[in-house]
């Protein structure tokens, strides 16, 4: 112990003359913990490949390949257009029904197989977790980036129906882009508390069929959210916040009412989601290696 | 010379639940909660510290290891080395102290981690590089190299599942291998795959050091220590007893540390959770007066004894003896079911207390010291218990043949053998 000092700064000149190296320390931890993004950064290429890893090898040795991108929304706006559309009537009052459930499913597609394969995406990396170190963080987020060859396939489905119908094309449609970009963050917020909750408690395995249904019925997947009416119920019907990302998919294709408070509602609950989510997963990061 | 790994009084605690039931159910915590809500309120408040539900796996770590060393860590089953490792390897965190670590620490058991059974190998390696940190453009400057040691040019664009085990073992190695990790960490004892791997694991090991690099090798190989590391460090329940220079520290594991007494207990924070429902009691050496011994004489026969406990009746369950020198060759594996009357005999064993014992018969092993090692398992169904180490014996071969001619034999074996001399005219 009486070397300890000279050591310390031996470590320090040393370290100054060999910048490439990097030093770590790491303290024993109690509590909440920083986000420490900057080590995400670091791993970047790692997000890189685990993203490209999830998308290869999954239509590996399926014989229709990445033509299942195609078929499965294609499949879903068919059965959506007969039973809602046809059966239950939504097709009345001018609504372009298949247009309309092709809109809603296009992000609902992102969204569920996102909150699918986070879920389970620790548990399923588990000879990952307790064989290396890498922020963690990056195999959620690498589960839900993954779907975005899947989405970019759905929405070719979609412009093509936008071509068909003749819809106009507007500089509405720009809006796309931020709005992807918000279904990503909802996937993700709600992804993280799903996943690391999944570490400790397999119960979520079970529950998460169940809740994308339930979601799906609770977002305005099938019908138009206008059948949602009156102040208080669009606001707490905003609380989902796949409700305001779903209208303004709508909005920005097929034009109508731009989403208002609604949308709103539906931006500050995936932030607070997200930031919750994110120190929640940091938190209990630390004892995934010891309880997966 | 600078420091490169920096361990201060770190402590690693488990909660043995964690262990027991891999996870807690919701429901059970529901349930927890509603038949005792203060008591599941306070313990989610604040985490038990001092509670009896819990085990140090290390206790009070501090070791510093200087550039360029090759540290060699020993230890029996259970006394922290891999709690160790993984906490040097960043995967866990400790529960008290602090580490720092200058560069890249690589750990050689980590061979072959990502690998994805549906990717080409060519795939793979840019993925397990990754997932070791490499940086792409280094594994790409990298790649020739690496497929070249791997040895599986032609099979490059095919996906691994095709591949025999020897060939995804070479390719996953040779990643491992071209990484040049600041810090590079062995553990031979997990280490997969045969004889000739180890002994490319063990030489890329003395590649490492000798380029200046820190090595941490872990092995049960006493040999194996001797000649690759400078200094040792001696875990036992969670804490560093000795660090010394290799020879001394080995003297100290071999003799005075353990396994001298011919009789090994298990305690119970020794036996993992998951070998319930069987419990080892103890080990037994016993000379051919029945007396327990640690020492035995190459011309008498003696017999090993395992005593253990079942809690519940279990089928298949074969007690297995390894007995290995301590260059970790082996000598002979042998199971208690291995005759087949036993086998017939013994399909089911009730829950209750049990000794399996076997005699070796003499004129068998060769003078030097010999390692015991147990298994309890059913066949292709579960391994219940497993310490590789379990007791050390020496062996005096006083009175063996050949005796009066005062050399070294060589050879684990040194059997009595039948000899006849013809004189042919």
């Amino acid at each position: 112990m009486v070397q300890a000092k000279p050591e310390i700064k031996n470590m320090a000149r040393e370290n100054n003359s060999k910048m490439d190296l990097d030093v770590i320390t790491i303290r024993s931890m109690h509590g909440w913990s920083s986000l420490n993004l900057r080590d995400l950064w670091k791993y970047r290429e790692l997000l890189y490949f685990l993203v490209w890893r999830d998308i290869k090898v999954r239509y590996k040795q399926a014989v229709l390949g990445i033509a299942w991108a195609i078929l499965l929304p294609v499949v879903n706006i068919v059965i959506f257009t007969f039973v809602f559309g046809i059966l239950l009537k939504q097709n009345q009052g001018g609504i372009n029904y298949p247009l309309l459930s092709a809109v809603g499913l296009l992000p609902w597609g992102l969204f569920a197989g996102a909150l699918q394969r986070c879920s389970s995406s620790l548990v399923g990396n588990t000879n990952l977790i307790t064989k290396v170190y890498f922020p963690r963080l990056i195999i959620p987020v690498a589960s839900v980036l993954s779907g975005l060859v899947d989405f970019g396939i759905s929405s070719l489905v979609v412009f093509s129906l936008v071509l068909y119908y003749r819809v106009p094309l507007s500089w509405n449609m720009l809006w796309l882009l931020p709005l992807t970009l918000l279904v990503v963050m909802t996937s993700l917020a709600v992804g993280l508390w799903l996943s690391a909750l999944n570490v400790q408690y397999r119960d979520v395995q079970h529950i998460v069929p169940f809740l994308v249904t339930t979601w799906m019925y609770a977002s305005p997947v099938a019908y138009s959210a206008s059948l949602v009416t009156g102040r208080i119920l669009r606001i707490v019907y905003g609380l989902n916040p796949m409700a305001g990302v779903i209208q303004g998919f709508r909005w920005a294709i097929m034009g109508g009412d731009p989403p208002g408070e609604l949308f709103v509602v539906s931006i500050i609950m995936v932030l607070v989601l997200l930031v919750s989510g994110l120190f929640y997963f940091r938190r209990m990061e630390r004892t995934f290696a010891d309880m997966i | 010379m600078s420091t490169v790994i920096r361990v201060e009084h770190v402590s690693k605690r488990f909660r043995i639940g964690l262990v027991h039931q891999r996870y807690q159910t919701l429901s059970e915590k529901i349930t927890d909660a509603l038949s005792a809500p203060l008591r599941t309120f306070r313990r989610i408040q604040m985490p038990k510290t001092d509670a009896e539900d819990t085990i140090w796996a290390l206790r009070d770590i501090s070791f510093d290891v200087p550039e360029g060393q090759v540290l060699g860590i020993i230890g029996r089953n259970g006394a922290g080395k891999s709690t160790l490792l993984k906490i040097l390897s960043r995967i866990t965190e400790p529960t008290e102290g602090s580490l720092t670590l200058r560069g890249r620490v690589v750990s050689l058991l980590e061979v072959g981690t990502g690998f994805h059974p549906e990717l080409t190998g060519r795939e793979n390696i840019f993925l397990n590089g990754a997932i070791l940190g490499m940086k792409q453009a280094e594994i790409a400057s990298k790649f020739d190299e690496i497929v070249s040691f791997s040895e599986v040019e032609q099979f490059i664009d095919t996906p691994v599942k095709r591949y025999s085990s020897g060939m995804y073992l070479r390719l996953a190695f040779a990643v491992a291998a071209h990484l040049e990790p600041e810090i590079l960490v062995v553990d031979e004892v997990l280490a997969v795959g045969d004889a000739e791997f180890q002994k490319k694991c063990l030489g890329k090991m003395g590649d490492v050091a000798r380029q200046g690099r820190t090595v941490l090798f872990v092995s049960h190989n006493m040999s194996a220590i001797l000649r690759l590391t400078q200094e040792t460090i001696i875990l036992e329940k969670g804490r560093l007893v000795l660090r010394a220079p290799s020879p001394q520290a080995v003297d100290y594991y071999l003799s005075a540390g353990h396994a001298s007494s011919g009789e090994r207990f298990w305690e119970e924070d020794e036996v993992p959770a998951g070998a319930a429902p069987f419990r080892p009691v103890a080990l037994r050496l016993r000379d051919s007066k029945h007396k327990i011994v640690d020492s035995i004489r190459s011309t008498e026969p003696f017999v090993i004894e395992m005593e253990y406990c079942l809690d519940v009746p279990v089928t298949g369950l074969r007690i297995g003896f390894y007995l290995n020198t301590t260059r970790a060759e082996s000598v002979f594996t042998s199971f208690d079911t291995d005759d087949p009357d036993m086998f017939e005999k013994y399909t089911n064993r009730q829950a209750g207390r049990y000794i399996s014992r076997c005699t070796v018969p003499p004129d068998m092993l060769n003078s030097g010291r010999y390692s015991l090692g147990v298994n309890a398992s059913s066949f292709q169904i579960r391994r219940y218990f497993q310490d590789e180490d379990a007791l050390g014996f020496n062996v005096d071969s006083t009175g063996a043949p050949g005796m009066h001619w005062p050399e070294q034999r060589d050879g684990v074996v040194r059997p009595r053998l039948r000899w006849s001399i013809e004189s042919l005219k």
